[in-house]
């Protein structure tokens, strides 16, 4: 059934489905109901990672080291953990200035350079070209593979067949072909290719399920699960090796850690993750699931990859068959014919997702920052007179694109047979980590200048072209072999493999020493002791500082600019469509309507048409049109650092600012609350003020009443004069009693009054008062019991204050005892540090609600206006400021009707020593 | 008027308070590693423990002979361990939110 029209049936018709899915997709991106908008959806299209590399490849080094291909997975996973910081930067700063690919993000890092951009684009090309070798070897191989089923033939030597009877030619051809279809419809290259995405990220399902397949049907279909296998490869001696691999077999530790570095900078530094992770990405929270959901991508991958190893070093043993086909050549030598179809459509599905987003990041690339450039400068050609590009440009990216994978074809027919796919992909990984110091440096360093990065991506790439291209193509004798043999010219210090005598390396570990220390090294030492041009300096603060300012790019242009000029400059570049739909936008945004009302061509629209523009033709192309187009007048680098300057002292200022506001509006509320305070203590003196006055009036009036009766009738009787005189006597001493306690109440208050701290014994003192008021208490009738110990500890306080307290307790019981059959009891009893003295009665009690208002000055128990006052109103508070100065506490329980108990204890033993203090102040 | 004492007193003491608050403010302010939030800092932990785990000389510990459900100790290591890494990135992305 595999025979060859079916197997290219089968695949046009897969590409056709893909073709289907990217137009599906490109159909309702337009409609506005974009499919690609899904954490998902992102997350499976970074899985393009996985190449035919992992799906052929994995497998093959696996067989050779057991472990050694795990690395290249670790890596990005570790990786994907800084993303939240790293790759959210990036993905900031492209979104605002419409990065369309790596180069544009670093020409335009560094000042909008072209040259810059031009070099990235170049190294970016010839390191890819291995990598896409691979792939065409991968294809062409398994298709090659799976057409002699059910023999397992090994394809030929590429050299030996005609390059129009390769297959390898023709799978390339195919995809330029699929990919111009695919990735260059519209021109507008900052914008999504959402079809494509779409498709890559269906393309990933596929090859997950296939590799699934295949490892299930290896490992529990001819093996007994997972044991089953590593026990009959421990059983062979030459397997039992690779069960503890990393000594020996898989190279040094070493090499496992370079390994892990070079993946990680491979993840976020490679065209094409470049292309799906930051160009067509729609959210940036979508790396929110990406960052754990794309590891577990490649975990899944990976976990069968062993298992089809030793499988396959089990089943050919005698090491005919390659061992990177293994995944291939397992289903069909167990004639698994639909199984090994999905392989090949698997593998196909790898390789082309690759081909695709890998061609067209760099035909991008070789378009905007490679060809654009020079043609625009070059003056014969009149290009920047010319009223319609996009044609120009569209075709310049398609012969990029037929251009690279005919370069990708030509490496595989040069150098492609001496290496496994794992070694060739390698290769084009240790040339895209030299991006990493540029693009890591760029975007946390403001000090690094245009021709640090330039020296380092020159120099990195030199001792990368040295130590890993040029072997390879040694190796494949292009280049004579004795240049690794005995360095060039016979210099063994500069031999390719081990440089200045750094041998006992794997290669990819020695090349990635020496390419880091040159390119890392001119990076910072030329950028150290370089100086920046104004427009770098402009651009290393907005890559830097992107989340502390946004899109400020309009603050550095000074010039003057026409409208129709901007606009006939977007319609050669973007088509009369494009340039009005920015229009548009631009008025929107800032309320008007285009075309109705005319739009001021003032520094910041200038600055979004240049930024429009870099979307579509990159960030060095944009510059140079722009600057054709309208008259400016540059900046010098003091002016942007002045610019620069002044806003970052806005920004701290007005931070300063928000703080001092802040206080301020603290120290208000503050204010307005002591305000508060005082108004209340106002209102209370007010209070306090009246209630005094009135307290004094009521004795007066009726002293004045009586004296006035007196005066006027001489003739009063004796008995009545002798009464009235009496009531003027008692009210006189009320009165003087409440002047004594308001000068008693403001003594205490102020802390000006006079304590003599004495030993008082509680007992003797309580006993004493009752005798001195023993009288009054026959007068009334009221029966006093006392319960005393026979002895309590002497407290420290006042004696005379102390009786003042106790009487004042006496005589409210007495005013308040029942009539007649009054009752009082008095008790003291030892607390643990205090004594306690109770002084109870039998009268109506006190409501809960007034039992803490009692103490208050000038408060009584009841209404106040209806009954007469039985007291001054100032005892009780006065008896509670003498207790609590003395460190003890006063109380009252009570219910209504059942009498009231009023309690205060004293503090034993020495006192406070701040009342000790307070006494001998005074 | 004993108010009246002691009103000034009390002012003074909330003009102090004020002072006070003003230098206790700063704390609130964006200090520069505030700005590496806590999911930023928890994934990049992550990320040093993978580096550690997937290195020397923790990898050599396991690289020895002997299986573990009939899986060889390193490999059933580095997938579990990787597993684990991948579970807790999960983890503290998903307990951060959107």
């Amino acid at each position: 059934m595999l025979q060859g029209w079916v197997v290219v049936l089968i695949s046009f018709a897969y590409l056709g489905l893909l073709f289907a899915i990217a137009y599906y997709a490109d159909q309702r991106a337009d409609r506005g109901r974009s499919v690609i908008a899904s954490p998902y959806i992102y997350s499976l299209s970074l899985a393009v990672y996985a190449t035919a590399w992992t799906f052929y490849g994995s497998v093959g080094r696996a067989a050779a080291d057991g472990v050694g291909f795990l690395p290249i997975y670790l890596g990005p996973t570790l990786m994907i953990a800084l993303w939240w910081i790293v790759m959210r930067k990036i993905l900031r700063i492209s979104k605002l200035n419409r990065i369309t690919s790596l180069a544009d993000f670093v020409a335009s890092r560094y000042g909008k350079s072209a040259l810059l951009g031009g070099v990235v684009t170049v190294i970016a090309v010839i390191g890819i070209v291995p990598y896409i070798s691979l792939q065409l070897k991968a294809v062409s191989n398994s298709f090659t593979i799976v057409l002699q089923y059910p023999e397992i033939i090994m394809p030929a030597k590429v050299g030996a067949v005609p390059v129009l009877a390769d297959t390898a030619f023709w799978v390339a051809l195919i995809l330029a072909l699929f990919t111009i279809l695919f990735g260059t419809r519209h021109l507008y290259s900052a914008e999504h290719h959402e079809g494509m995405v779409a498709a890559i990220a269906f393309e990933s399902l596929v090859k997950l399920l296939a590799f699934l397949a295949v490892g299930v049907f290896v490992t529990f279909g001819i093996y007994n699960g997972f044991g089953d296998v590593f026990a009959r490869a421990a059983s062979e001696p030459k397997l039992a090796a690779m069960l503890t691999p990393l000594e020996g077999v898989a190279g040094s530790y070493a090499s496992w850690v370079w390994l892990t570095i070079l993946s990680m900078l491979a993840i976020m530094f490679l065209p094409r993750q470049f292309q799906v992770t930051v160009i067509e990405n729609v959210d940036e929270k979508h790396l929110n699931k990406a960052i754990w959901l794309f590891p577990l991508y490649m975990l899944a991958i990976n976990v069968f990859v062993l298992p089809i190893a030793f499988g396959g070093r089990l089943h050919f043993p005698d090491g005919s068959v390659d061992a990177d086909t293994f995944v291939l050549t397992l289903p069909m030598v167990e004639k698994q014919e639909l199984l090994a179809l999905l392989v090949f459509i698997g593998g196909l599905s790898a390789a082309t997702g690759m081909v695709i987003v890998e061609t067209i990041a760099l035909s991008t690339m070789v378009c905007n920052d490679l060809l654009m450039p020079v043609l625009l400068r070059l003056r014969r050609l009149r290009l920047s007179e010319r009223p319609d590009l996009t044609g120009l440009l569209l075709g310049i990216r398609r012969g990029a694109i037929v251009a690279i994978l005919l370069l990708g074809y030509l490496y595989f027919r040069l150098a492609g047979e001496a290496y496994a796919l794992v070694s060739i992909g390698l290769i084009s990984f240790a040339a895209v980590a030299q991006f990493a110091p540029a693009v890591l440096g760029g975007i946390f360093w403001k000090g690094a200048t245009r021709r640090g990065a330039l020296w380092g991506l020159i120099g990195g790439f030199g001792v990368w072209f040295y130590t890993l291209l040029l072997p390879a193509l040694a190796r494949s004798d292009w280049v004579p072999r004795s240049l690794l043999e005995q360095g060039p010219f016979g210099v063994e210090l500069l031999k390719p493999l081990a440089l200045f005598g750094l041998a006992g390396l794997d290669q990819i570990t020695h090349a990635m020493l020496w390419s880091m220390i040159a390119n890392v090294g001119a990076y910072v030492s030329v950028s150290l002791l370089g100086t920046q041009t104004a427009e770098e300096h402009r651009q290393a603060s907005v890559f830097v500082d992107i989340f502390r300012r946004e899109a400020g790019g309009a603050r550095f242009w000074r010039g003057t600019a026409s409208v129709p000029d901007l606009y006939n400059l977007l319609v050669r570049f973007l088509g009369v469509e494009g340039a009005e739909a920015v229009f548009g936008e631009y008025a929107r945004a800032r309320g008007r309507r285009w075309p109705d009302e005319a739009l001021e061509a003032d520094a910041e629209f200038v600055h979004f048409v240049e930024t429009r523009l870099a979307g579509a033709i990159g960030a060095a192309s944009a510059r140079i049109m722009v600057a054709s187009a309208v008259k400016e007048e540059a900046l010098e680098l003091d002016e942007v650092r002045e610019i620069l300057d002044e806003a970052s002292q806005v920004v701290v200022y007005s931070h300063r600012l928000e703080q001092k506001s802040r206080e301020l509006e603290a120290a208000t509320a503050e204010l307005r609350a002591a305000n508060e305070r005082l108004k209340e203590l106002d209102r209370l003196k007010d209070d306090f003020m009246s209630t005094v006055t009135h307290e004094l009036r009521t004795p007066l009036t009726s002293i004045r009443a009586f004296s006035e009766i007196l005066l006027a009738n001489p003739d009063v009787e004796l008995e009545q004069r002798g009464k009235f005189l009496a009531i003027i006597t008692k009210e006189t001493e009320r009165l003087t009693r409440l002047i004594n306690q308001v000068l008693d109440l403001a003594k205490i208050e102020s802390g000006r009054a006079e304590w003599h701290v004495t030993r008082v014994d509680m007992r003797e003192l309580v006993t004493e008062t009752l005798a001195g008021m023993s009288q009054v208490f026959k007068e009334k009738g009221i029966e006093v019991e006392t319960e005393l110990p026979d002895h309590v500890p002497p407290v420290q306080a006042d004696l005379d204050r102390v009786i003042q307290v106790l009487l004042n307790l006496l005589s409210n019981a007495v005013k308040f005892c029942a009539p007649e059959r009054g009752r009082i009891e008095v008790s003291v009893s030892e607390n643990p540090g205090s004594v306690r003295v109770d002084v109870r009665d039998n009268g109506p009690g006190i409501s809960p609600e007034f039992q803490e208002a009692i103490f208050d000055k000038f408060r009584q128990a009841g209404d106040t206006l209806t009954e007469k006052p039985a007291g001054t109103g100032l005892g009780l508070h006065i008896s509670r400021q003498i207790v609590e100065h003395f460190g003890g506490r006063m109380w009252v329980e009570s219910r209504l009707g059942e009498g009231a108990c009023f309690s205060f204890t004293l503090p034993v033993g020495p006192v406070r020593a701040e009342t000790r203090a307070d006494a001998r102040v005074s | 008027m004993r108010a009246g004492d002691l009103a000034p007193r009390r002012t003074g003491s909330y003009l102090g308070n004020v002072g006070g608050g003003g230098r206790a403010r700063p704390g609130t302010e964006e200090a520069p590693m505030d700005r590496l939030d806590r999911k930023s800092q928890r994934l990049v932990a992550l990320c040093l423990l993978g580096f550690l785990l997937f290195n020397y000389p923790i990898l050599a510990l396991f690289n020895r002979a002997g299986l573990v459900f009939g899986i060889p100790v390193l490999y059933a290591y580095i997938f579990a361990a990787w597993a684990a890494l991948v579970a807790l990135m999960a983890i503290v992305v998903g307990r951060s939110g959107g």
